[in-house]
């Protein structure tokens, strides 16, 4: 771990009693999903971290529990250092609060997190999906969702695919 | 040269109407200027001075569907451009053709995928579709003349039941 981190660290555990895990050094924290507004709060107001460079999840299908984890991403330019917050969530429903108060870049990963993941985001000033149309079904990167969209036609099976295929009308 | 040698002195050639339309049609036929994909750059390319589809009648790419009679699909189509790739299809005054150019237009391509269709056939009635991925510039001209041996034939009984 970069010495810089070492305090940084030590502050958010004594704080949010999180474990953390450190892997190639980079430095993962786990923190609740009812803390880490307040986490984010204190990294950016104490420490530095200005920026919050990416928003994503994982999903442990079919491990339930943590369903997914929420991962912030955060950099400090001013110190050259990053860091990631991991927020497990359970169940098919899962739900993060918004921190869009906090860095309002989060508005549009947020949308995507939940376009993608289903993971909702209370809160949010603007929950609509951002990259699938409106009335798609389903979440496209959770693990439970069908990889291909139609079979591909082959000899064998080219009849009973274009029976159901939905033509276009004139 | 060509028709005039034939004519002779008569200045007269006997033909149907039908042929005569279907011929009009088919060396004036203006596409729809829209790429999606790389297949755009070979639809350009086919465009451009070594392939030459103005040799076709087809030099005008025009900007706007109201202008033009084929729309040559170049790329895969995302689930939300399909909406409007329609509309600009329904924009297009009749009679108009499609051409789904390459693979990923076709069938979907590599992109069996939640965000692209499977073959813009789904979103818009396609008549010719080329293969390749992307299909170089002498398989669309393929295509383009394809469609033109299509509009050669066709009857006008047929077309006014659409």
């Amino acid at each position: 771990m970069d010495k810089k981190l070492e305090p940084i660290v030590k502050a958010v555990q004594g704080k949010f009693s999180a474990k953390f895990e450190e892997f190639r050094n980079e430095v993962h924290m786990f923190v609740n999903p009812d803390q880490i507004v307040d986490a984010l709060t204190m990294l950016r107001d104490e420490h530095q971290f200005e920026l919050l460079s990416a928003l994503t999840a994982v999903d442990n299908y079919p491990q339930t529990s943590p369903r997914f984890y929420v991962i912030y991403q955060l950099t400090s330019l001013a110190q050259n250092l990053s860091l990631q917050l991991k927020v497990p969530v359970n169940g098919d429903k899962p739900k993060v609060p918004t921190v869009t108060r906090v860095y309002s870049v989060a508005n549009w990963r947020e949308r995507e997190l939940f376009d993608m993941f289903g993971i909702e985001v209370e809160g949010h000033p603007d929950p609509r999906r951002i990259l699938m149309p409106d009335d798609t079904e389903g979440h496209p990167l959770r693990r439970d969702f069908p990889l291909g969209y139609e079979e591909p036609q082959f000899t064998f099976n080219f009849d009973e695919i274009d029976l159901r295929k939905p033509y276009a009308k004139e | 040269m060509g028709i005039e040698q034939k004519l002779g002195n008569m200045g007269v050639v006997t033909t149907s109407l039908e042929t005569m339309v279907n011929w009009s049609r088919t060396n004036a036929m203006w596409p729809m200027l829209f790429g999606l994909a790389c297949c755009a750059i070979e639809m350009m390319s086919a465009q451009s001075s070594s392939y030459d589809m103005s040799r076709f009648g087809m030099e005008l790419m025009r900007a706007s569907p109201r202008q033009s009679d084929l729309m040559i699909v170049a790329g895969r189509v995302s689930k939300k451009m399909g909406p409007v790739l329609r509309r600009l299809y329904d924009q297009m005054p009749e009679p108009k053709w499609v051409i789904a150019m390459g693979d990923c237009a076709s069938c979907g391509g590599v992109f069996n995928n939640y965000a692209i269709y499977q073959g813009v056939d789904e979103v818009v009635p396609v008549d010719v579709f080329v293969a390749g991925c992307p299909p170089r510039p002498e398989a669309l001209i393929h295509g383009v003349l394809t469609i033109h041996e299509k509009v050669k034939g066709e009857k006008f009984s047929d077309l006014a039941v659409k």
